[in-house]
């Protein structure tokens, strides 16, 4: 289709796409009119996943299955998608911030010559002109960006846009189009699995419980952990946590850590400084669970309870465990 | 063997921004200037190679105006053997494929073996322009690195990446760029030795024209900055614990509809 919006997608390395798929079809559906069109590099897709990606809202999907793009190198898919994208002429390449889409969206801006823009919040049209809004500054400003030509390529940080509902039924063309794969220069070695929490993926978690130095020590984590399989929610920490070697780092929230943006966020025993606050602010409820009245989470929080966190943990699992058994 | 460290300078990330009278950017006045925290990772892994190796040379680049200097005098102090400063106006309203291509001439006249960065700029945070440097040199890149080890005989470079749910190892073969993560190290403090002796190393300042550099208009442009909207004021739930609690339940239901 001419003026396509297309997603890259991110999948669970097992042939399914991932759910923040729904958010970047959806918008590139939304702001495109519904031309969006999804392209999917993989060693290995499935019927459900491509069914997925129509429901979602793409008219089209590019699959291009080879074994070569598992595990992903840029220098393997920037040179198919490259290939792609001259023949069909896009007008914008969508992908969700994951940390291999980021660099991927990256390089491949660079193959083409045109602007990228990361992270990006919100998009709208400008006459004939796409502006985006991203996060500057650890989340202190926003700014408008706009690219001199297209395609416009940007990432879109997850659960911020609205997810395509998902029309049953609906049916997408899938395109296979075929061609040498890229060689590569890196040599995979090994993969390794970090051990599983068992709980939701921190950046992809619709809630979030943080834990900071009010957290007193790493034993204390299972009280967050419990009422975090009650709700189905990942457990993060503040760096002052991670660096006393409390939680690992893939686990801190924030400027150096990860960037979140949950349906709901509470904090226990975190102060707010500036740096998580960068991490986390873009959550759409945030709570904050504090002994001291003057942390300054409380100013950025929908919900404050000045109290002993170990009292109010215990407390807060029970009413939720009441609530969702009802 | 030698090796490239882009640093970015950015503003202290405690200190206020303001969007300035020009509202495409920011007040400088008052601010402090620190090295983005993920290129200092970078830079103390470069000189670990080096120390490791007991041999080579770091340089480091940063593109920036005049007050850039002291971030690489910094990079001295901490042990860089020189610096290279990319100060022109030519590139002030640069995106990051204009930043990316000014460094690729800086490397292309070094050819180091290794190029390292950072993950990301944290004021603007597009984690782009290594990823940038290594399409534009053909070099292979891995991102988020963990841990890396050189093997000088066979010419690679053997990194851990972090991704979603663990780690990723490669072998890259040299040159290649590799940006690091927080978790790669723990960077040193200058010693008193190294600020002194930073005043007697190089910094080289390039112009445009010494690159051959053609004007080139970004391909991105920054159309306004704006303040945040502020979050609608929120509420202490008052009480004691059992009620207090009782009651952010209900209002996480019925209220903001998050649970
Ligand atoms: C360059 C740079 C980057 C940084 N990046 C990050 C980042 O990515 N993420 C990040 O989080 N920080 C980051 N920081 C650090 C940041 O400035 C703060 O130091 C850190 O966030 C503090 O963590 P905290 O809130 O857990 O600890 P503290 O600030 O010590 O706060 C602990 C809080 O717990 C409360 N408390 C104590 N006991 C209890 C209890 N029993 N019940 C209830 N409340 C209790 C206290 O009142 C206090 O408010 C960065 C700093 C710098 C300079
Ligand atoms: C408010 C604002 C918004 C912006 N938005 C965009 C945008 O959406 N798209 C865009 O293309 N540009 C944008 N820019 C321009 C962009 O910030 C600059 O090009 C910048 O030099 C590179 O981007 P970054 O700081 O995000 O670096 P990143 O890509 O996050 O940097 C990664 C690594 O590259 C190296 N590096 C980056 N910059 C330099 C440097 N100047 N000198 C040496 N090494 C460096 C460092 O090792 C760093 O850790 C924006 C600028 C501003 C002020």
């Amino acid at each position: 289709m001419p003026n396509a919006f297309w997603c890259i997608v991110e999948d669970d390395r097992r042939g399914t796409p991932k759910k923040v798929m729904a958010e970047v079809i959806g918008e590139a559906a939304r702001v495109s009119s519904g031309r969006a069109e999804a392209v999917w590099l993989t060693d290995k897709a499935s019927e459900a996943g491509l069914t997925q990606l129509a429901e979602w809202g793409a008219t089209k999907v590019w699959l291009l299955e080879n074994g070569a793009f598992a595990p992903y190198r840029s220098e393997v898919w920037v040179g198919a998608a490259a290939e792609l994208a001259a023949k069909e002429r896009p007008r914008a390449i969508f992908a969700p911030v994951t940390s291999r889409a980021r660099e991927f969206a990256a390089r491949l801006a660079a193959r083409l010559g045109v602007g990228l823009a990361a992270d990006c919040v919100a998009f709208a049209m400008d006459g004939e002109r796409l502006v985006a809004t991203r996060p500057v500054y650890a989340g202190k400003l926003l700014a408008k960006v706009a690219w001199a030509k297209t395609p416009w390529v940007a990432t879109l940080r997850p659960n911020v846009f609205r997810p395509a509902d998902g029309e049953p039924g609906r049916k997408a063309a899938v395109e296979r189009p075929s061609g040498p794969t890229p060689a590569a220069q890196m040599k995979f070695v090994e993969r390794r699995e970090e051990v599983s929490t068992g709980l939701p993926e921190l950046t992809e978690a619709e809630i979030v419980l943080s834990g900071g130095r009010g957290m007193k020590g790493p034993e204390h984590y299972v009280i967050l952990e419990d009422m975090a399989r009650v709700i189905g929610a990942a457990v993060g920490a503040s760096r002052a946590a991670v660096d006393a070697g409390w939680r690992p780092h893939r686990f801190q929230i924030g400027q150096t850590g990860r960037t979140i943006s949950p349906k709901l966020y509470m904090g226990f025993g975190v102060s707010g400084a500036i740096q998580h606050l960068a991490g986390m602010r873009t959550s759409k409820v945030i709570v904050a669970v504090n002994k001291d009245p003057e942390a300054p989470i409380f100013r950025i929080a929908d919900y404050g309870i000045v109290a002993d966190l170990f009292e109010v943990v215990p407390e807060l699992t029970k009413e939720f465990k009441k609530l969702l058994e009802k | 063997m030698r090796i490239l460290v882009a640093v970015k300078q950015v503003p202290d990330t405690a200190t206020q921004v303001k969007v300035s009278a020009d509202p495409r950017v920011i007040d400088t006045t008052g601010i402090t200037w620190i090295i983005s925290p993920y290129d200092e990772f970078a830079v103390e892994e470069a000189l670990r190679i080096k120390e490791k190796r007991g041999q080579g040379e770091v340089v480091a680049v940063s593109l920036g105006p005049e007050r850039v200097k002291e971030a690489l005098r910094a990079c001295l102090a901490m042990g860089c053997d020189r610096a290279i400063h990319l100060n022109d106006p030519a590139w002030s309203d640069a995106d990051t494929l204009v930043t990316a291509k000014a460094l690729a001439a800086v490397v292309r006249q070094e050819a180091p073996q290794l190029l390292l960065c950072g993950r990301q700029a944290i004021d603007d945070d597009m984690g782009a322009v290594a990823a940038q440097l290594a399409e534009l040199l053909g070099w292979p890149c891995a991102y988020w690195v963990m841990e890396e080890a050189i093997d000088a005989d066979t010419k690679t470079v053997r990194a851990a990446r972090q991704v979603e749910g663990g780690l990723e190892v490669f072998d890259l073969p040299l040159p290649a760029v590799l940006t690091a993560q927080k978790g790669l190290n723990e960077p040193r403090y200058p010693t008193l030795r190294g600020i002194m002796g930073a005043k007697k190393k190089e910094i080289r300042d390039v112009k445009a024209a010494d690159l051959g550099w053609a004007p080139e208009p970004p391909q991105l442009s920054v159309v306004t900055l704006e303040a945040l909207p502020p979050r609608p004021p929120g509420r202490i739930i008052q009480g004691d614990v059992p009620t207090a609690v009782k009651e952010l339940v209900r209002s996480l239901r019925e209220e903001a509809k998050a649970i």
